[in-house]
């Protein structure tokens, strides 16, 4: 079962819930698609088997064979190419890597290189295996990335969490494309409900399961709480807004490890996600 | 000698426009003739990558200069591989712009900026 873990606003717990998800699970797999920030890395501390680069395919052209049709600069859809005083110029940054323009020249005078836009490392954390992508700094999209971590999902893999990044962007959408289920995490601010509904809306719009774990609950008035009432979303755990909680994550430790008495509460989160009824 | 102009609508007294890659109209201003003709940015809804589109669009209309209050990084690449000389915007209207330019009292555009590129 893959189980996606996002929610709208940085900030509210996915790391924090999907690390210690994937903690408390017999033998899972804890996927970091948050590519810009990886961070699930830091708790697990896990020991490096193996890393290897992600790269994109990025155009050049053969001058002498380019007769300057321009076909590729009015293919392009992302404005990534010009054609200036007989060359060709690419702007590599805005380039998407889709081809288009090797396909579309008639004299095939496109040509493509690699270019390396980051990494991913995968390694073993007790029984956790742990894989983190990471994007380098000023490259314009970490799909490519996320779709290589995904390709690392292995058949026997019986629980894997992915750690998405915060938003409902393109890269949220790739992240939990081929997710089972969504855990939508949500915090009690205004700002969190607004970017809670917007995530609502995309795993629906995606048709997938979804549940809502509040996070940070105190004592006094929790809008996430009134909009998945509201909206009839199911919650399925309410998790405390705690220094003990606070000062474990900040200290880059796994709150289930470190302190046994939470285990229940996850593994509560992970019943009920497997109970099914989603709706 | 042409000179092209980011503008907000198709008026000489019309603003000059603060975006180079999504202003709704260039002005094409020719020296020679004191001409003037305004064409619209086809680039201006483009979801990324307008200033590169739009400094082809002028580079291929034969501009001479370009006066705007400011540019990108990509546009800048282009425009000046293209030999176009740029100047920076001092004045509100198109026009004010142009006579500020023939009396030479507009300055090079260096501080290109890297872009407001969105996230999506």
């Amino acid at each position: 079962m893959k189980i996606a873990v996002l929610s709208g606003k940085g900030g509210t717990g996915k790391t924090f819930v999907a690390v210690n998800l994937a903690a408390v699970s017999f033998r899972s797999t804890y996927l970091d698609c948050d590519v810009e920030e990886p961070n699930g890395h830091l708790f697990f501390k896990s020991s490096i088997s193996y890393s290897e680069e992600v790269k994109v395919k990025i155009p050049y052209a053969i001058s002498s064979l380019c007769d300057g049709s321009r076909k590729c600069v009015e293919f392009c859809q992302y404005n990534a190419l010009a054609y200036v005083q007989e060359k060709l110029i690419v702007f590599e940054d805005v380039c998407h890597s889709c081809g288009g323009c090797v396909l579309v020249c008639p004299n095939g005078a496109i040509r493509e290189k690699d270019k390396v836009i980051g990494v991913i490392q995968e390694g073993q954390s007790n029984d956790v295996r742990v894989i983190s992508g990471f994007l380098n700094p000023g490259e314009a999209s970490g799909i490519p990335i996320i779709k290589n971590i995904l390709q690392k999902i292995l058949l026997e893999d019986e629980k894997v969490f992915i750690d998405c990044p915060p938003g409902s962007s393109c890269i949220v959408m790739e992240s939990i494309k081929n997710a089972d289920f969504c855990l939508i995490i949500a915090e009690p601010t205004i700002f969190g409900v607004h970017n809670l509904a917007m995530v609502h809306e995309l795993v629906s719009v995606f048709k997938k399961p979804f549940a809502v774990v509040l996070n940070k609950c105190s004592d006094e008035d929790n809008p996430a709480k009134t909009y998945c009432l509201n909206q009839k979303i199911r919650i399925i755990a309410e998790i405390p807004y705690s220094e003990e909680i606070g000062n474990t994550c900040s200290n880059g430790l796994i709150l289930v490890r470190e302190l046994p008495k939470y285990r229940p509460m996850f593994q509560n989160i992970l019943a009920e996600i497997e109970k099914g009824n989603y709706k | 000698m042409k000179i092209l102009i980011p503008v907000d609508n198709s008026s000489l007294n019309g603003d000059v426009s603060m975006s180079f890659g999504r202003t709704p109209y260039f002005l094409v201003y020719d020296l020679e003739t004191n001409e003037s003709k305004f064409v619209l940015n086809e680039a201006a809804n483009s979801q990324g990558g307008a200033g590169i589109k739009a400094a082809q669009y002028i580079v291929d209309l034969g501009a001479n200069i370009l006066i705007t209050p400011r540019l990108g990084e990509n546009a800048a690449e282009i425009i000046l591989a293209a030999g176009i000389k740029i100047k920076k915007a001092h004045a509100l209207s198109a026009e004010n712009n142009i006579q500020a330019f023939v009396k030479n009292e507009l300055s090079d555009l260096i501080d290109i900026h890297a872009g407001f590129h969105g996230h999506h």
